[in-house]
């Protein structure tokens, strides 16, 4: 069965609006990072659906959803990184309690 | 013409003493006399073979170009004829002498380098004088002169007699000075040279350049001028009031600077001019009145005075009376003459002089007395320099006094050679009045007690007292005029044959003078005080040297204070009254434009500052420090870039 666009369209939407949501609200920064992660994957999703429904070749938008998923992973890897550093200097993951640039 | 150049030492041997003992010679001590005394023996040493050689005929000078100006150029250089030739064995020795002399004077005192230094460069200064060949370089060594006679005179200036003698004499002398410069400047108009030698041949007409216009009113005037400063520096009639408070000075200074050297210098400037006064010889009567009457006036004023050394001074200026007329009367020989030879008596009889101070502390002849037995040796140098001063033969002093009187009387100026004769007898009379004062009779004042000076001042003595009865040799028949002759050489002036009856009137006054000094003094005191009271006018303008202080202190000096005072309210309300306005303005005006900066431009700057600071009291608001804040705004503006994209808005 071919699932139409406008409903994966609506579900890519919603599972952005759920990252972007996660985001801005979660205080635990790991939570961020997996909000972020929702994020690119609901670009992902966006892009096969396209590549599917497109006249052009499906392969351009498979490799860009390949290329993203690494940059995924390299995101979370240096995001979890920096996590680690920050916890081992202020023992606290809560984006609240670092505030080091403001005014 | 053969050169000679190492003559330049004599005044550069002084010269480098003179620096030494100014730079150190604090650390130098008592060896800065022997630094003086050094190199003025070594400059006679040098000066006396060129002398000799002078003597027997030679004739040295070289010059180099000193400053070019326009087509002509000023030369300096040495000249040694007969003329300077004889200065300069005179000042080396005598010199070198008095300063030997002033070692043990001076001994104790506490600017004893110092005084040194100053004799030194006083010396320099002299023989610089002697030996130049113009008058450019002549000035220079006059005026340094001027200055060392000033340091000098000044030189116990704790005294305040002393600090004002010595302004007296500088601004003195500097009126003769200025007549001095004035005049050889006249003369360089004139001639367009002021080399002796040059303008020796262009008044002789033996000058062989290009042929040149002489404006004779030039010369006239040049040589007036010129006088001026002989007037000044010798303390001739009307300037003669700075020597006699010249006496404030140590009294080795007194014998050097103010008899035998510096004021000589006054009578060396006539006779080096010479043949300029011989081309306008219509001034020539001016030089003999002045020097007249400086003879006869000084002379009256000795016979009353009491200090010891204000008597010599004022003999001094009589004898300088004496050459000023041999000179005006075309005796150069006769003029040179008896400045050599009164330069060796004078010496001595100021370092007599001394030696009595020294060994009494006390300066008036009227607290002496009977000294004779306690101070031998300065007692017999005293006599014998008092009897060349009176002109007793064989002494120096009677061949050269002899000299100028046979001048006047035979140039056929009775009154001249009466004046002479009287000076000549007043001479001898207030001199042995001295000397019976301080030397003979009872001790008149019984604090004073005498005692002789040491060997290193009564052997100076002894050698200036040989001088002064062989120096008149060279003068004299024995040796056929030598000197004259030798002078003749110069310049051509009118000799004169000897005249027993001027040497007889001589001799005459002179014996004359002494006897009634020595009846006066000796036998009858109180002939003394009854011939002041029988002539009180001329008793009192004696004592009182003819007021010419007083006339000058109201006729000159007064006016000129009350002008100055003038001149000085004048400076201090318009004058200053203009400076102080100026200063008020001033400030004013930058209070003004100090407020201005303070409000304008620190407000504008200060505005600056705040506007800054207030936008970014607003805009800092933004900087929350939290992460999700700054990701809502990053969100938010993509929302917007969207929307915008769509056309939304």
């Amino acid at each position: 069965m071919i699932v139409p666009l406008p409903h994966i369209l609506i579900f890519s939407l919603l599972l952005f609006a759920i990252g972007i949501y996660g985001a801005l609200v979660r205080r635990n920064i790991i939570g961020i990072l997996i909000s972020i992660e929702l994020m690119l994957n609901a670009a992902n999703i966006n892009l096969i659906a396209f590549s599917k429904t497109t006249s052009l070749a499906p392969e351009t938008g498979q490799i860009f959803a390949l290329f993203v998923i690494a940059i995924a992973a390299m995101s979370a890897a240096v995001g979890l990184a920096i996590v680690l550093a920050l916890f081992r200097v202020r023992k606290t993951v809560y984006t609240d309690e670092v505030n080091l640039l403001k005014w | 013409m053969v050169s000679a150049d190492h003559i330049l030492w004599v005044p550069l041997l002084p010269f480098a003493a003179f620096i030494a003992n100014i730079l150190a010679g604090r650390r130098l001590k008592h060896r800065a006399a022997w630094l003086s005394v050094a190199t003025s023996a070594v400059a006679c040493a040098i000066a006396l073979p060129v002398c000799w050689a002078v003597f027997h005929g030679a004739h040295f000078a070289n010059q180099i170009t000193w400053l070019a100006i326009g087509k002509g150029s000023l030369q300096f250089g040495y000249l040694m004829d007969p003329l300077s030739a004889t200065l300069l064995f005179m000042v080396t020795i005598v010199g070198t002498l008095i300063q030997i002399y002033a070692s043990g004077y001076m001994a104790g005192d506490p600017r004893y380098s110092r005084f040194f230094a100053y004799v030194s460069l006083f010396m320099s200064a002299m023989l610089t004088l002697v030996i130049s060949d113009n008058y450019l370089l002549f000035f220079m060594a006059w005026e340094i002169m001027g200055l060392c006679s000033y340091l000098l005179i000044g030189f116990y200036f704790e005294k305040e007699s002393a600090a004002k003698a010595c302004f007296k004499a500088f601004l003195t002398t500097r009126i003769g000075d200025v007549g001095f410069l004035l005049g050889f400047l006249t003369l360089f108009t004139a001639i367009g040279t002021l080399s002796f030698s040059k303008m020796n041949a262009i008044m002789d007409g033996t000058y062989t350049g290009p042929a040149m216009l002489i404006p004779v009113s030039l010369l006239v005037a040049a040589s007036l001028l010129i006088f001026c400063g002989t007037i000044g520096k010798s303390a001739q009639f009307p300037l003669h009031v700075w020597l006699p408070d010249a006496m404030e000075g140590p009294t080795p200074v007194s014998a050097l600077i103010h008899a035998a050297t510096m004021v000589a210098a006054g009578v060396f400037l006539v006779a080096r001019s010479f043949s300029l006064f011989m081309a306008v010889r219509d001034v020539l009567p001016f030089v003999t009145t002045i020097g007249t009457i400086t003879a006869f006036m000084a002379a009256f004023i000795a016979l009353t005075q009491t200090d010891i050394k204000r008597i010599l001074a004022y003999s001094t200026i009589s004898q300088l009376g004496y050459m000023v007329t041999g000179l005006g009367l075309m005796g150069l020989g006769a003029g040179t003459f008896h400045l050599t030879t009164h330069a060796f008596f004078k010496a001595l009889l100021f370092l007599g002089a001394g030696s009595v101070i020294h060994g009494t502390h006390v300066q008036d002849i009227r607290q002496m007395g009977g000294l004779f037995k306690k101070m031998p040796h300065t007692a017999t140098t005293f006599i014998i320099a008092s009897l060349a001063l009176a002109g007793i033969p064989p002494l120096s002093g009677f061949w050269s006094k002899d000299e100028i009187l046979l001048t006047a009387f035979a140039s056929g100026n009775i009154l001249v050679f009466g004046v002479l004769l009287l000076t000549a007898f007043m001479t001898a009379f207030y001199m042995f009045r001295l000397i019976f004062m301080t030397f003979f009779g009872k001790a008149r004042d019984p604090h004073v007690h005498a005692h002789e000076s040491p060997a290193v001042m009564t052997l100076p003595l002894w050698a200036l007292a040989i001088g002064s009865i062989v120096i008149g040799i060279p003068g004299s028949p024995f040796m056929h005029h030598w000197f004259q002759k030798f002078m003749a050489h110069m310049t051509h002036y009118p000799e004169y044959e000897p005249s027993a009856f001027v040497m007889g009137c001589s001799i005459t006054v002179a014996v004359l003078g002494i006897g009634l000094a020595g009846v006066i003094y000796l036998k009858k005191t109180a002939w003394a005080e009854k011939t002041a009271s029988v002539f009180p006018t001329f008793y009192r303008l004696s004592l009182n040297k003819f007021y010419f202080d007083e006339l000058y202190s109201r006729f000159i000096i007064k006016p000129f204070t009350a002008i100055g005072r003038i001149l000085f309210s004048f400076d201090e309300a318009v004058v200053d009254g203009a400076v102080n306005g100026t200063g008020q303005n001033t400030l004013f005006l930058s209070r003004l434009k100090n407020w201005f900066d303070q409000h304008v431009v620190d407000g504008l700057v200060n505005f600056m500052g705040a506007l800054t600071y207030f936008l970014n009291a607003i805009v800092k608001r933004l900087q929350t420090g939290l992460v999700q804040n700054y990701m809502l705004f990053a969100f938010l503006g993509f929302l917007a870039f969207i929307a915008w994209q769509l056309k939304l808005i």
